[in-house]
């Protein structure tokens, strides 16, 4: 898959004890970093990617030479000033740029680790990366942010370690993982599957990769990350490359093109076990019901100060969904603030140019470092 | 800064949790933060306002006032804020009642519909009252519920709300309003600020 020889690592050696009951022990996690922490070190910033990101969050990067996941936001003078703030971001384990993953090969077969890699949960992540403050010297975060899955990685942290973030900023998200999440899953999860060079998850070859599976379970993933009216707007029913239709299966509509691109390029970055793994860790994800039913007793003993964003056009992590976020907050007097940004641009919106999105996320991150 | 933030601000103690209900760009917060010390929130319906609040560091929620204060437990501010808001709701009823739920006490400013002038808009031209304070024309104005100072102390006399703190507001001067001069503050003053408990 993709050539991490010349990632940052560390090597956590303390042992993990997964949700699943498994311990892992001597894992790497990969990282990037950006900007420079300062003398007092209170100038660090957390960020957890989303399903398919990985820990190249601004300029190029360096493996697949395209710009960082979050260029829109992460970058000098950008909305997370990287000339002010220094951003650790690390790739999630069972990820597959670096950190301990199902692409991993097993010693003692030579082989990829594949479905041997065990089910790991959003908890685990968090308290994977946790590592990285240690390996710092961080005492505590300034801001801990993501969108997505990204912004579930946020409340679990949260949740988990409560004093160890000024201010949290989860976007586009959810507490819990909801039917309509787990089905367009676990609709990607069979593409693959159903494909025959997955083999059960032991594919290793270059050649024998499932990428026909991989890359239709993007495609329908793709959708859900946009907007009907943003499809209609920049699609439409406009024909690629030719005048009329053509009577066959061919891609005659441009919509069809840019998915079946979509997916095409996919597949060169990622790898099929991978999706099945973190996919997994999302739909497992329901924290409302790991505290009892009650999501206020998460937050119950932190200070942290939450400012939680939605997007008008989201309708795979609804504006509702992220609210109830906030509700659970203010039953328990914690330090809550919540805005929903207008962009027709779907659940992508974090991810891309929307202006007034990045804006007040600027101000609200440079405000909360000036204030106390 | 508005004199009616000033005479808010008076009302308040120090360093104690305070609520603005309809914030709007957050300037009565920010003013209450640096010159009361209060731990300040606000809930804000308008996109841009909310913005502009949080752009500024302060803790504010985008939402309705009228749908979603329950999420706030009881009792859990010192003071809960109402200004000049009161009149545009659907159910004023029911946010008073949430105000003094959630709020140990409330603070409510209402401009004046029983004002002189107001009343001789009416009686004069015999159209709606357009003025200073109401600058919206009857058709497009969001103040759906207005009432009088009279109208609102009787209410709170009618529901048992205690009145702490009765003040009519004019030509930059506050005065106490009682039982005994009600029917003058009525006329004379065009704002009616409140600071009641349940």
């Amino acid at each position: 898959m993709n050539n991490t020889n010349n990632i940052k690592k560390i090597i956590v050696d303390k042992p993990l004890k997964l949700d699943c009951g498994k311990i892992i022990n001597n894992f790497p996690i990969a990282y990037e970093t950006y900007g420079s922490l300062n003398d007092k070190k209170d100038n660090a910033i957390l960020i957890f990617h989303a399903l398919t990101g990985d820990q190249f969050v601004s300029g190029i990067n360096p493996i697949t030479k395209k710009d960082g996941w979050w260029s829109y936001a992460v970058g000098p003078n950008k909305a997370i000033d990287t000339n002010k703030y220094f951003i650790i971001c690390a790739n999630v384990i069972g990820g597959c740029m670096g950190s301990y993953g199902p692409s991993d090969i097993d010693p003692k077969s030579n082989k990829i680790l594949g479905t041997n890699f065990p089910v790991i949960t959003i908890n685990d992540m968090v308290n994977a990366q946790y590592n990285l403050l240690d390996f710092f010297k961080i005492k505590k975060l300034f801001c801990v942010t993501g969108g997505s899955m990204g912004g579930m990685q946020v409340l679990q942290f949260v949740a988990n370690f409560p004093d160890k973030a000024k201010i949290a900023i989860p976007i586009a998200c959810t507490a819990s993982h909801s039917a309509q999440n787990i089905a367009f899953n676990e609709l990607g999860r069979q593409s693959i599957m159903a494909d025959t060079n997955w083999s059960n998850g032991n594919y290793s070859n270059e050649k024998s990769n499932p990428d026909k599976g991989l890359s239709v379970a993007r495609m329908a993933a793709h959708i859900t990350y946009l907007s009907k009216n943003g499809l209609q707007e920049k699609f439409g029913r406009k024909l690629q490359e030719r005048d009329d239709l053509k009577f066959s299966f061919d891609a005659d509509f441009q919509i069809e093109s840019y998915l079946r691109y979509q997916g095409s390029v996919f597949v060169d970055r990622f790898d099929a076990n991978s999706y099945l793994y973190i996919t997994r860790a999302m739909d497992y994800f329901d924290l409302i019901k790991q505290y009892g039913g009650n999501l206020s007793k998460a937050f119950t003993n932190t200070k942290t100060k939450f400012f939680i964003i939605s997007f008008t056009s989201d309708w795979l992590y609804p504006t509702s969904e992220n609210k109830d976020i906030v509700i659970a907050l203010n039953a328990i007097g914690a330090n809550v603030g919540f805005v929903e940004i207008e962009s027709d641009k779907g659940h992508d919106s974090f991810l891309l140019n929307v202006p007034k999105f990045l804006e007040t996320m600027k101000n609200y991150i440079n405000a909360s470092y000036i204030k106390d | 800064m508005k004199q009616e933030f000033k005479i808010i601000a008076d009302l308040i103690e120090k360093n104690k949790r305070v609520l603005d209900v309809g914030c709007g760009d957050g300037t009565l917060i920010e003013f209450l933060k640096q010159n009361k010390e209060v731990d300040a929130r606000g809930i804000e319906i308008l996109k841009n306002n909310v913005q502009k609040s949080i752009s500024k560091g302060l803790i504010v929620i985008e939402g309705d006032a009228e749908k979603e204060l329950f999420q706030f437990p009881n009792k859990s501010f010192d003071y809960v804020i109402l200004s000049q808001t009161l009149q545009a709701f659907v159910n004023p009823e029911i946010v008073i009642n949430e105000l003094l739920r959630i709020g140990k006490k409330a603070i409510v400013t209402i401009p004046n519909f029983g004002y002189w002038k107001v009343r001789l808009d009416l009686l004069i031209k015999g159209t709606m009252p357009v003025t200073k304070n109401l600058p919206d024309e009857w058709y497009n104005t969001p103040n759906i519920h207005m009432c009088t100072i009279k109208d609102f102390f009787n209410f709170c006399k009618h529901r048992n709300i205690k009145l702490d703190k009765s003040l009519a507001f004019h030509d930059k001067r506050t005065s106490a309003i009682n039982s005994n001069n009600l029917n003058l503050k009525n006329l004379s003053a065009e704002l009616g600020i409140f600071l009641i408990e349940k």
